[in-house]
């Protein structure tokens, strides 16, 4: 084999090199450190930083590694804006992940696992960067098993209630079976070109006869397997058990970075296998072989109506932010459907509103259940009048999580919908905004708890620490400075939708 | 005035003193009131400012040279948005004979709603936080004139009318809170769709020569702008334009409101306190029906001409229909409440002539049934102060016991009614004018006059019933009105008689740009 350009490849996967590195420093620590992990998460920020570094430099890099000419001649892993834009959200959304679990109680109370907790969040991080870089089917498989298996660990880390190891079982068998789904898929997929590189794939599809029953059989087969890490109908069933039973910062993990990572991949896969070309208006041409269109179609708008549908009737806030989550998970989906690079710049702005938005959101459930005990709807009675420095954060969270402006998530939504209606979706279209206003119903009722009910002895007073406090308050201030001023967010990811 | 941002004044303003509201310590209450006075007062001298200023004889409406106070800065820009072109919003503010009378209107009702909120006793600095968030919209959507921003403003003020509705309301106030909530909201998505098909079927020459797609309400009255091929381009056979239209009407006639949107309307009088009752009767009323004649028509002319036997009908139906529930009603606020859909059919019966004489008279109501609604919301707030209830029958003989009251009472009631010599008078005379003069619409006018007769009915039966007869002992220690009350009544006192016998101090301010706006309707797309 031919290992003469080794060098260079690896200065291209220099993030998930330093993800490696951290993760083997915060295991050694916390061999030899037996007693004292006070330091564990500090390394665990600074291993995030220097990674973000890794990634930040490699911004505009287009490149692949790992390509050996007489085996793999399109690489294993591939370097582009597209993949440099989520691997810093999927950064930044680790990075306010750690201070979730510096602050809270369920993480401190494991105290003496600490290490264990963080060596396996690096392992689910090392896990996203892969996927959302990789191109072989081979890296995608081991990418989405690693960071599965970290997480299923993870959901029922605590073991102090019986929900976290119910919650963990449930995600084990709905995973292993997802996951297995998709292995079938890859291997018929490889049955059927010979080939494991995507792009490979690609070519093969589009020079030989492919028998196209079989061929969707694989595509949709392997779509389970992404569908399940998005939390798409009906693919769902896990999202509610399994965010309801983990520690709050697992779930917060969970319900952004995971599906960032999965969605990336399922963009990548359906771009890079299934477009010919794109035409001068952005659009994708399929080679029309797998009718993408109608499956995201129907699956997206499922999506998102069920899980607004549910969220109506809940009680409890994590689940009912699960619910939530699965809502905007349809949401996202919807930047797919159009098959364009409009639809992709669009959701990829989504999901950087998203990662703010729902972790601040979670951010502050956290608090508040930390301090109550439970989740349930009515901790928060009142809590408008005792605690504003909590309530006003999560009014605006959750404002931009209707889509109402002035906030970041309706300039994210705007951008959606001029991308469905620029593609003449109409009714999708008209579905999805009608979804927007029964969401506006549950959000407004979480607001009506905070404000309207009688300030009383069972009404919460929450002390919120310095650092807490300006967490909460930055997040909800850039909800609202990028809801006014978003020409740099524009900019940003207009220069991120480009391609290996 | 050249280079003063007076508009941008008029807008920020009231979010400087939300931010001053906000710091304020807690205990702070008298403070706090006094800021949100001083604000409104602020307001209240720009838009005397700007009267002074204004130039009678510029049209506006569609042209961009004939507004007054123009602000415009490039507000977002990006060049090659993933093959949109480049994307470019403007902060554009700008005022014209149609939005002038209403952003004074506007003022004077904010600031009279200020002192009516003196006596909020729960959480003063939230309320008057909220307060002040939504005069900083209410300003904004009156001079915005790109889509874009017209349409954040619109949605921000949808917050603070939950929270004060939800919060300061009444016994129901929750449900009334979230029925407002709910039925703006999907209004409003009916706007995003429309805003974001005009957005894609037009495009604008741009300083550099090139041209991009745009939200700017000017460059999407050209039709020389529209897009051969564009969903919601006239020249486009397979056009979408009236289902569009409908769609912006639909979110339009939520906030007038009108039938059959207007059940969230007596939901949320009844159960918000005195001063969101008049701010909400006083000016927000009056968006619906100032966002008709901004967008929809000057933008789908060819569409209005042909619904506007629809409008009409629409108006008339409120007109009756109002009125008949008004009657009905045992409740004092609701009676207000069902009389305001009665009185906004005027409006629409008015727009619905598209004649000079119909919009002049539609637009002037508008600012009547600000002042004069405002007067009756504040005399139901006196009563329900000093009574605690409301129903109608409870009262009698109020005359006697709270005779300076009384008289204020008798004004706001006959100029509601249309007394001749009170400005009530002159808008609605305008209005049956104006749709009497077109043929299409005369039987519609004819049936909408029925209104007048019925309004009479309940008012002076409500006169009868709560001021005249004999005062159950209960009420005898009611007391007059106080100095803060009087300061609230008797300027709307004075704009009532006042504009009923010089009612051209208001009607010169629009009539240009009425005329040009009838003009624009009656030539383009014909």
């Amino acid at each position: 084999m031919d290992f003469t350009s080794l060098h260079l490849s690896l200065s291209n996967i220099l993030p998930e090199i330093s993800v490696s590195l951290f993760l083997l420093i915060i295991v050694s620590y916390d061999l030899i450190f037996s007693e004292d992990k006070k330091l564990i998460p500090y390394i665990a920020l600074l291993g995030l930083v220097v990674t973000g570094y890794f990634v930040v430099a490699n911004m505009g890099l287009t490149a692949s590694a790992f390509a050996v000419t007489s085996v793999n001649s399109g690489g294993m892993v591939a370097i582009d804006p597209f993949s440099s834009y989520f691997k810093l959200v999927i950064i930044i959304a680790s990075i306010i992940v750690v201070f979730f679990s510096m602050s809270s109680k369920e993480i401190k109370d494991i105290y003496k696992r600490s290490g264990e907790y963080y060596a396996l969040m690096y392992g689910m991080l090392l896990g996203m960067l892969l996927m959302v870089s990789a191109i072989d089917l081979i890296l995608i498989y081991l990418a989405v098993e690693l960071l599965s298996l970290a997480s299923y660990v993870l959901a029922g880390f605590t073991k102090l209630r019986d929900r976290n190891s119910e919650a963990s079982l449930k995600y084990i068998i709905y995973g292993s079976a997802a996951s297995g789904m998709m292995l079938f898929g890859i291997s018929i997929l490889y049955g059927l070109t010979g080939v494991t590189n995507l792009y490979e794939i690609s070519t093969a599809l589009q020079t030989t006869q492919i028998n196209l029953y079989t061929l969707s059989f694989s595509v949709i087969l392997i779509f389970v397997g992404l569908g399940f890490k998005i939390s798409a109908v009906p693919f769902h069933f896990w999202t509610p058990d399994v965010y309801e039973g983990s520690p709050l910062p697992i779930t917060a993990y969970l319900s952004v970075a995971s599906k960032a990572a999965a969605l990336a991949l399922l963009v990548r896969f359906v771009r890079t296998t299934f477009v010919g070309s794109v035409d001068s208006n952005g659009f994708w041409v399929l080679f029309s072989l797998f009718d993408w269109q109608t499956l995201l179609i129907v699956i997206s708008l499922f999506t998102m109506t069920l899980g607004n549908l549910t969220a109506l009737w809940q009680k409890n806030l994590k689940r009912l932010f699960a619910y939530s989550s699965i809502a905007h998970a349809g949401y996202l989906l919807l930047g797919l459907v159009v098959l364009s690079d409009t639809g992709i710049f669009a959701m990829m702005m989504y999901l950087l509103a998203y990662l703010i938005m729902n972790l601040g959101a979670f951010y502050v459930v956290m608090l508040i259940s930390d301090r109550s005990g439970s989740e349930s709807i009515d901790d928060i009675n009142g809590i408008g009048f005792t605690t504003p420095l909590l309530a006003v954060p999560l009014t605006i969270f959750l404002v931009s999580l209707a889509g109402i402006p002035p906030t970041f998530g309706f300039i994210a939504k705007l951008n959606l919908f001029i991308a469905v209606i620029d593609a003449n979706l109409m009714s999708v279209l008209i579905i999805a905004l009608l979804n927007v206003v029964i969401s506006v119903y549950y959000y407004s009722r979480i607001l009506k708890h905070m404000y309207f009910h009688k300030v009383d002895e069972s009404t919460l007073t929450i002390k919120v620490s310095k650092i807490d406090t300006t967490i909460v308050l930055v997040l909800a201030i850039l909800i609202i400075y990028f809801g006014i001023f978003s020409t740099s967010i524009y900019e940003f990811v207009k220069n991120s939708v480009k391609f290996f | 005035m050249q280079g003063f941002p007076l508009l941008t004044l008029l807008i920020f303003i009231p979010i400087v003193g939300m931010i001053v509201v906000l710091l304020l310590p807690k205990n702070a209450d008298n403070n706090v009131r006094y800021t949100t006075l001083g604000v409104t007062a602020l307001q209240l001298v720009l838009a005397a400012v700007m009267m002074l200023n204004f130039d009678y004889s510029a049209g506006g409406i569609f042209e961009a040279s004939s507004f007054q106070f123009i602000e415009k800065v490039r507000w977002i820009e990006i060049q090659n948005v993933a093959f949109l072109g480049t994307v470019k919003i403007d902060y554009f503010l700008g005022v014209d004979g149609l939005s002038a009378p209403l952003i004074l209107l506007s003022t004077i009702v904010f600031f009279i709603a200020t002192l009516s909120a003196w006596t909020i006793k729960k959480s003063p600095k939230g309320f008057f936080a909220m307060y002040l968030l939504l005069n900083a919209a209410t300003m904004g959507v009156f001079v915005s004139l790109d889509f874009f921003l017209f349409f954040v403003f619109w949605e921000v003020m949808l917050l603070p009318m939950y929270f004060l509705i939800g919060i300061w309301g009444g016994p129901r106030k929750e449900y009334a809170a979230i029925k407002f909530f709910i039925y703006t909201m999907l209004g409003g998505i009916f706007m995003l769709i429309t805003m974001i098909g005009l957005y894609f079927s037009a495009t604008e020459l741009l300083a550099d020569g090139t041209r991009a797609y745009t939200f700017n309400l000017l460059a999407l009255m050209d039709q020389s702008n529209y897009l051969a091929d564009g969903i919601l381009s006239a020249s486009n056979p397979e056009n979408w334009r009236m289902l569009a239209y409908i769609g912006l009407f639909a979110a339009f006639a939520v906030k007038i409101p009108m039938f059959p949107f207007h059940t969230w309307l007596p939901d949320a009088h009844v159960e918000a306190p005195t001063p969101i009752s008049v701010v909400l009767a006083g000016v927000l009323l009056k968006l619906g029906t100032y966002g008709i004649l901004r967008i929809s028509f000057p933008i789908f002319p060819d569409i209005t001409r042909e619904l506007m036997w629809y409008i009409g009908l629409f108006g008339v139906i409120n007109i009756v229909y109002g009125a008949l529930a008004a009657m009905a009603q045992k409740d004092f606020k609701k009676l207000i409440a069902y009389s305001s859909i009665s009185h906004m059919g005027y409006v629409l019966l008015g727009m619905a002539s598209l004649s000079s004489t119909g919009l002049n008279g539609a637009i002037f109501q508008m600012f009547n049934h600000g002042t004069i609604t405002a007067m009756l919301f504040l005399i139901v707030g006196v009563i329900y102060d000093r009574a605690h209830t409301r129903g109608l029958n409870d009262f009698g003989g109020l005359a006697n016991q709270m005779p300076v009251y009384t008289g204020f009472v008798t004004v706001a009631f006959f100029a509601a009614i249309g007394l001749p010599g009170l400005s009530g008078w002159v808008s609605e005379a305008l209005v049956f004018v104006g749709a009497f003069g077109v043929e299409s619409i005369r039987t519609l006018t004819i049936i909408g006059m029925l209104g007048i007769l019925l309004g009479a009915g309940y008012m002076l039966w409500t006169l009868q019933r709560v001021y005249l007869g004999e005062l159950p002992d209960k009420w005898k220690n009611l007391k007059d009105l106080d100095k803060r009350e009087l300061a609230m009544l008797v300027p709307l006192a004075i704009i009532t008689v006042v504009l009923g016998i010089f009612p051209s101090i208001v009607l010169d301010i629009m009539t240009t740009s009425v005329n040009s706006l009838v003009e624009f309707l009656a030539t383009t797309l014909n």
